[in-house]
């Protein structure tokens, strides 16, 4: 796939909706530990869900429930778990060809420009140079860029920057992507705009993708499942169907029906966020207890 | 202080007028110290007689052959303690065995007064540029080794993880990610070597009596010329500055704006 032709596109659609019956992906009975004897914390425990091919499904889960973990496993970056994630009929171990992933940490390289950033996978393709630099000047555009190509990323803030991992990881049209909280660093505004540029590209390339949150609103925005996660060990507690119609924009955002998702699942995340809050605020020594 | 628009000429040249005011009033100070008598005149020359001797070491000692020769073992011992440096530090980076064997040692070998071994380096390679060449790179060897390692070492997880997402192999991983990571501590460590480089050199010429500026100062010592010792040594730091420039020209080209 070169380029974002249309052709290009409806023939991937196409072929998307006769695979639609088989899982994108598998993550059957994950588990995860890290460390050994009595000091053992099981960041990962017996989590299992399916993803559909052109499916977008969040999981979100308090800050220290294993969604990174989980992330790094799927992105195939930790080898070393128990069970099994499946991508087509291979068991993940190594980093798969066909996921593209964003990182939580800032993750742009400080030596190249923003198109040279954006380009970077493009360039390990081998891809003429032309064409690289018309393909991230689109994904570039998209991201709302346009007039920094030639920054450098100490000159942007850190909601660009992440911007800037966005669309490098865009660029070259994964079919399965990966996203660990790409949009923690963003305010608002931009973070239900970006979700609407998101939306559209997963729905023109019928792209698979799980997205690792921490906030209930973009997760009901964007998504057609949610995972909900539980705080230590991590497992799942509850996945809740988004029957939002599509095409969906931000606009959804002030539905009745939207609110009513988000107080559902908020209902659910509570109990875990409290007992994340508590087990925080224990560690800095006891404090009054609240909620 | 800063108003709209173009930055103010004052504000622009400020570090510079501040830096080259200072020297010039710490002259004025040694100029008195020394005409009061304060400080004796034969263990420090006024500064105005430096002045005045720059004209005689440049007409009479063949001050820009002196130069040269001096510009061209910093020059090859410079450059191969970069060809060299690097390399053995990209693989004690790689082979973390190598690296826990030698880092001491290389740590040690970054503050022996390698100076001191002249005489081996004598028997070795003879009075010659060869010897003096040697030795700096020697001197200049180990701080580029170990910043070169430190700087591989401290490159960000989430970068590297980039890297495997992606696919990147080993050698793609090293040039397009690993290295330019550490170019920065790496240019850290250029730095340090090339100060030992160019100590050796001067210091190595001074003490075996052959080349280029350590020569000049040894001879001008000797002849009790202490104007002439103290303006030749104004040339050791031009070659010095000479240095430092063009490898900020180098890294600022490499990695603009970081
Ligand atoms: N490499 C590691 N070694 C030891 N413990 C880890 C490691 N990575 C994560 N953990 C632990 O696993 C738990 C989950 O972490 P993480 O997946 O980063 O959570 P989240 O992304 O949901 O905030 C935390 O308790 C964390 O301390
Ligand atoms: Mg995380």
């Amino acid at each position: 796939m070169t380029s974002l032709s249309s052709d290009s596109l409806s023939a991937r659609t196409a072929s998307a909706s006769l695979a639609a019956s088989a899982p994108a992906m598998v993550i059957d009975d994950v588990v995860k530990r890290f460390g050994r004897g009595t000091e053992v914390v099981t960041a990962v425990d017996h989590v299992s869900f399916n993803v559909a091919q052109g499916e977008f499904v969040s999981v979100i889960g308090p800050s220290g429930c294993g969604k990174s973990t989980l992330f790094n496993i799927i992105g195939g970056l930790l080898g070393d778990y128990e069970g099994n994630v499946l991508i087509g009929d291979e068991r993940i171990s190594a980093p798969h060809p066909e996921v593209g992933m964003v990182f939580q940490e800032e993750s742009t390289f400080p030596w190249r420009n923003v198109i040279d950033n954006v380009a970077f996978p493009l360039e390990l393709q081998g891809v003429a140079k032309s064409e690289r630099m018309d393909r991230a000047h689109h994904f570039i555009d998209m991201v709302g860029l346009a007039n920094f190509e030639k920054n450098y990323p100490s000159q942007l803030s850190g909601g660009m920057k992440q911007r800037v991992s966005i669309a490098r990881t865009l660029v070259s049209q994964p079919k399965i992507l990966l996203m660990d909280e790409p949009f923690a660093a963003l305010d608002e505004q931009t973070r239900l705009l970006l979700g609407d540029k998101i939306t559209q590209i997963q729905q023109q390339l019928n792209q698979t993708t799980l997205l690792i949150t921490h906030n209930l609103t973009e997760a009901v925005q964007l998504s057609d499942r949610i995972v909900v996660m539980t705080y230590r060990p991590g497992k799942v507690k509850r996945i809740v169907d988004i029957k939002l119609a599509r095409p969906r924009t931000s606009d959804v955002v002030g539905s009745d029906a939207f609110g009513h998702y988000v107080a559902e699942i908020w209902n659910d995340l509570r109990e875990e966020a409290s007992r994340g809050m508590a087990d925080s605020e224990s560690a800095a020594s006891r404090r009054g207890a609240h909620g | 202080m800063a108003k709209a628009g173009a930055i103010p000429f004052t504000t622009r040249w400020m570090p510079e007028m501040f830096g080259i005011g200072t020297l010039v009033v710490a002259i004025l100070i040694f100029e008195l110290l020394v005409q009061s008598g304060v400080v004796n005149r034969f263990i420090i020359p006024p500064p105005s007689d430096v002045f005045l001797a720059f004209e005689r070491v440049v007409m009479e000692e063949d001050i820009l052959g002196r130069v040269r020769e001096t510009a061209f073992e910093m020059t090859v011992a410079g450059v191969a303690v970069v060809i060299v440096g690097i390399p053995i530090g990209a693989l004690l980076y790689r082979y973390s065995i190598w690296r826990r064997a030698l880092e001491d040692w290389i740590g040690a070998l970054a503050a022996a007064p390698i100076v001191l071994a002249f005489p081996l380096f004598l028997v070795l390679f003879g009075r010659s540029s060869t010897t003096i060449i040697v030795m700096a790179f020697f001197h200049g060897l180990a701080p580029i080794i170990l910043k070169t390692v430190e700087g591989l070492t401290a490159t960000r997880k989430v970068l590297i993880n980039v890297g495997r997402s992606l696919n990147m192999t080993s050698s793609q991983m090293f040039w397009k990610i690993l290295f330019p990571s550490a170019l920065p501590v790496i240019f850290t460590g250029i730095r340090l070597s090339w100060t030992f480089c160019l100590i050796t050199v001067v210091g190595v010429e001074f003490l075996i009596n052959l080349g280029g500026l350590g020569q000049l100062i040894n001879d001008l010592a000797e002849r009790y010329d202490l104007p002439g010792t103290y303006a030749s040594i104004c040339f050791v730091i031009f070659v010095s500055v000479l240095f430092f420039v063009i490898l900020e020209r180098i890294e600022s080209w490499l990695q603009p704006a970081r």
